[in-house]
């Protein structure tokens, strides 16, 4: 290590760190990059004293600046509900069969709903509300349970089938397996089938019409149109939720089906409820 | 450094003692270590005691012993790379997913499964939103219920029969880290293992322990499968807490 020494060439010091002649020059930092540097350190101490940070005996400081990301989120919420609160309240309020002829609170309503119902909603009638196989179709005039806004209301608020909510819609189909043999059951598919017009094994009609007269009609009415009370499908036409195929029906028959949908008065409030139901009011089998 | 010497101009000032450390590997190695020490120290031990970051939450319970075979079905499925299990508290969260969680409400995970990464949407308040039924077929075959989805197949999770011969060892390896499972709890671990997706079953006992747990047949097939397993995990994950009861504290 040689003794630095002032190079005059570059009006540097060297560091005395010399090999094979070459030197090293003593280079200082750049100034901007320096102080950038010091002013951050002076930034980060200026910021834990404006928010939240140090630990102390039991808690931490909570800054001059009072910041709390779950008040600012209270207030965020706060505020948006303040500046949709006076369309809500009439929403929640408003005579759901009057509330096509108010427009403005109509287009709220649809706008609303349609973003409630691909949040909640989508995952099984479908992002296009055509449903899936055991999932309702709701852009059709079929409707298990009833399609006036009332009946849409009911259904969303309470759900069907399940052990939440006392008040939700309910209705049992046995399971014919345990009582009806399979030729049986095969004779009933068929007449079924014969309902509404498909395909199907003629020569077992006679027994099938039999069948469904002993087992059917109660919930799906002597002629098979469904009966909305129970939420008995209509099996005239040709909306089929699990299939019309002989597997599909066999299966409908022996094991019987059970639908459930959620409540969504918990997660839900009024107004968005009534918003939802007049979204897919709106979609084409409102009544 | 020894400039000072033929350098008169400068001084020799506390900083430009680093040259030391550029200069001696392991002396550069110590600092650091000590440096780093001080960091943890300050950022990580006082979470440990600081009262406004433990925040007790009414509802909290330890998993249910097949909840927890659940989780560990979705830990092993890397359900975590898609589905995160934190709602972050801001507006377009709460209003999509509910109430933004609570630090309590994972304090019995172990790891936690807060997740980085939403391919698929947040499954922290996922419990109740759904049927059982639509767990089973969307787990099966998830474009079944919602075609424009990416997720993958879990249909064998139907078929693989489970008996919870390790659940108790399971029990015991969280209580180890912490969770509090009482005698009681890891004596009947695997009864209540197998009860809970029973409907024959006694439910009673399993309920006591384990306040509000789901009981039915989630997959609506004779036995327990990895399904019901974790179906009963997800109609679980955030319904503990009943958020019309629970006041925030702002400091949090």
């Amino acid at each position: 290590m040689d003794e630095p020494r002032y190079d005059e060439a570059t009006k540097t010091y060297t560091t005395g760190h010399s090999y094979d002649g070459i030197e090293e020059l003593n280079t200082p930092l750049p100034r901007w990059w320096l102080w950038t540097l010091y002013m951050t350190i002076v930034w980060a101490v200026i910021y834990s004293i404006a928010y939240p940070a140090w630990p102390l005996v039991s808690s931490a400081t909570a800054g001059f600046l009072g910041y709390s990301t779950r008040a600012e989120v209270a207030a965020e919420i706060a505020r948006v509900e303040e500046a949709n609160s006076e369309l809500n309240t009439q929403l929640a309020a408003v005579d759901l069969n009057a509330l096509k002829d108010n427009e403005p609170l109509h287009q709220y309503a649809v706008s609303a709903g349609a973003s409630v119902f691909a949040n909640n909603c989508s995952q099984c009638h479908g992002s296009g509300a055509a449903g899936a196989v055991g999932y309702p179709n709701l852009l059709d005039d079929d409707w298990l349970w009833g399609g006036d806004m009332e009946a849409i209301v009911t259904t969303v608020r309470h759900g069907i089938r399940n052990e939440q909510d006392e008040d939700a819609r309910y209705s049992e189909m046995p399971a014919f397996g345990e009582q009806l043999e399979k030729e049986e059951i095969a004779a009933l598919v068929a007449y079924v089938q014969s309902l509404s017009g498909l395909d199907h094994d003629t020569t077992l009609i006679e027994q099938g019409n039999e069948l469904f007269v002993d087992n059917c009609t109660a919930c799906h009415g002597d002629t098979g149109i469904g009966d909305r009370e129970q939420g008995a499908p209509n099996l005239t036409d040709s909306v089929w939720l699990y299939g019309e195929s002989d597997e599909a029906l066999t299966e409908t028959i022996t094991n019987a089906r059970f639908g459930v949908m959620p409540p969504w008065s918990p997660r839900l409030s009024d107004a968005q409820i009534n918003a939802v139901a007049a979204y897919v009011h709106q979609k084409g089998g409102g009544e | 450094m020894t400039s000072e010497k033929t350098n008169p101009k400068k001084r020799r000032s506390f900083l430009e003692r680093h040259g030391a450390l550029e200069r001696n590997g392991t002396l550069l190695m110590v600092a650091s270590l000590v440096v780093v020490s001080i960091g943890g120290i300050v950022e990580i031990a006082p979470l440990f005691y600081l009262e406004n970051t433990i925040e007790d939450v009414e509802g909290m319970r330890p998993y249910s012993p097949l909840e927890l075979a659940g989780r560990d079905i979705y830990v092993r499925e890397g359900c975590y790379l898609c589905h995160s299990q934190m709602i972050r508290p801001m507006r377009d969260e709460v209003e999509r997913y509910g109430h933004y969680s609570l630090a309590a409400e994972s304090q019995y995970d172990h790891p936690f499964q807060w997740g980085s990464k939403r391919t698929g949407p947040d499954v922290a308040r996922v419990g109740g939103r759904y049927s059982d039924e639509w767990h089973v077929s969307h787990l099966s075959d998830p474009q079944s219920v919602v075609p424009e989805s990416v997720m993958p197949k879990y249909s064998f999770l139907k078929d693989v029969k489970i008996d919870g011969k390790y659940i108790q060892a399971t029990l015991k390896t969280h209580r180890f880290v912490g969770v509090p499972y009482t005698d009681e709890m890891i004596e009947t671990a695997q009864a209540d293992f197998m009860a809970q997706s029973d409907p024959d079953a006694d439910w009673d006992g399993l309920l006591e322990r384990y306040p509000g747990a789901q009981t039915r047949n989630f997959d609506n097939a004779s036995g327990v499968s990895e399904m019901d397993a974790l179906v009963a995990y997800l109609q679980m994950l955030g319904t503990l807490v009943d958020f019309s009861t629970f006041t925030p504290d702002a400091s949090r």
